[in-house]
């Protein structure tokens, strides 16, 4: 089960009224290497991880959430006040036709999250170098979400989220070395 | 500048339609260099580290981007 919090993992300030980068932002939301895609990655492949690294899975899923969040509150925040004129004007008439001011889970070029994104091969080495690879593509996401705004508010959220990509990328390695249990091989003599 | 930038210089065409980026970067996060991380690392603050998005400094990358006339003067 879950416990919420209601708070937001890190503080997100939105300083410049720029609608169009709520088009690029909801690529973490619903796109390929995104909040969605990583949660749910993680939350299911860890019943067929071994018990040593599922407390990890379930740690990062859990917190893929909280940064899901953190994202929602951005793009809510870009796009709450505009008419739907000035969404139209910053390339967000389409999504106003179908959506009005609801989020949606899709990626920055409008094409709706699919569960084929994610994969679980229930090989423990390969499950978690696709893991690896996940953390480092949302990093270079968060790196050219980063360059798009001049907004040193956002950015800072922004870097906040890039830095956790970091960590997790790291831990999911760590997860690797533990599972090559080197210990294991020396039991062989 | 920030170590963890690497830079290359691409082939350029005697016909690029756009003026050339003689040398173009990438980071290399300090992660990649790290494949266990040891026991008793230094630490932030805790303020700091909540800031950060780490508690550990030899983990911390910050995305700043060098600008062109840095890199190709
Ligand atoms: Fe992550």
């Amino acid at each position: 089960m879950w416990i919420y919090e209601k708070k937001l993992q890190y503080p997100v300030k939105v300083s410049k009224c720029d609608p169009r980068l709520a088009k690029y932002l909801i690529e973490q939301y619903g796109g390929a290497d995104g909040e969605l895609a990583a949660a749910l990655r993680y939350l299911n492949q860890r019943y067929t991880i071994p018990d040593k690294v599922i407390g990890l899975l379930t740690d990062i899923g859990t917190e893929e959430f909280a940064h899901l969040e953190m994202i929602a509150t951005m793009v809510y925040k870009l796009t709450k006040d505009a008419t739907p004129e000035q969404l139209r004007e910053a390339g967000l008439g389409e999504h106003y036709a179908d959506h009005s001011y609801a989020l949606y889970y899709h990626n920055a070029a409008g094409h709706p999250f699919t569960i084929t994104y994610i994969q679980a091969k229930g090989d423990p080495i390969a499950d978690l170098y696709e893991d690896i690879a996940a953390e480092e593509k949302a990093r270079a996401t968060y790196q050219w979400l980063i360059d798009l705004t001049d907004d040193v508010d956002l950015q800072d959220s922004l870097r906040f989220l890039r830095e956790r990509e970091v960590i997790h990328s790291q831990r999911f390695r760590e997860a690797v070395e533990i599972l090559k249990d080197h210990e294991g091989e020396k039991k062989v003599f | 500048m920030d170590k963890q930038w690497r830079f290359y210089r691409p082939y350029r065409s005697p016909f690029d339609p756009c003026v050339p980026k003689r040398v173009k970067a990438y980071i290399v996060p300090p992660n990649q260099f790290m494949p266990f991380q040891p026991p008793g690392l230094r630490t932030f603050s805790p303020h700091e580290a909540l800031r950060r998005g780490t508690l550990w400094p030899d983990l911390y990358s910050r995305y700043n981007p060098p600008h062109r006339e840095e890199i190709d003067p």
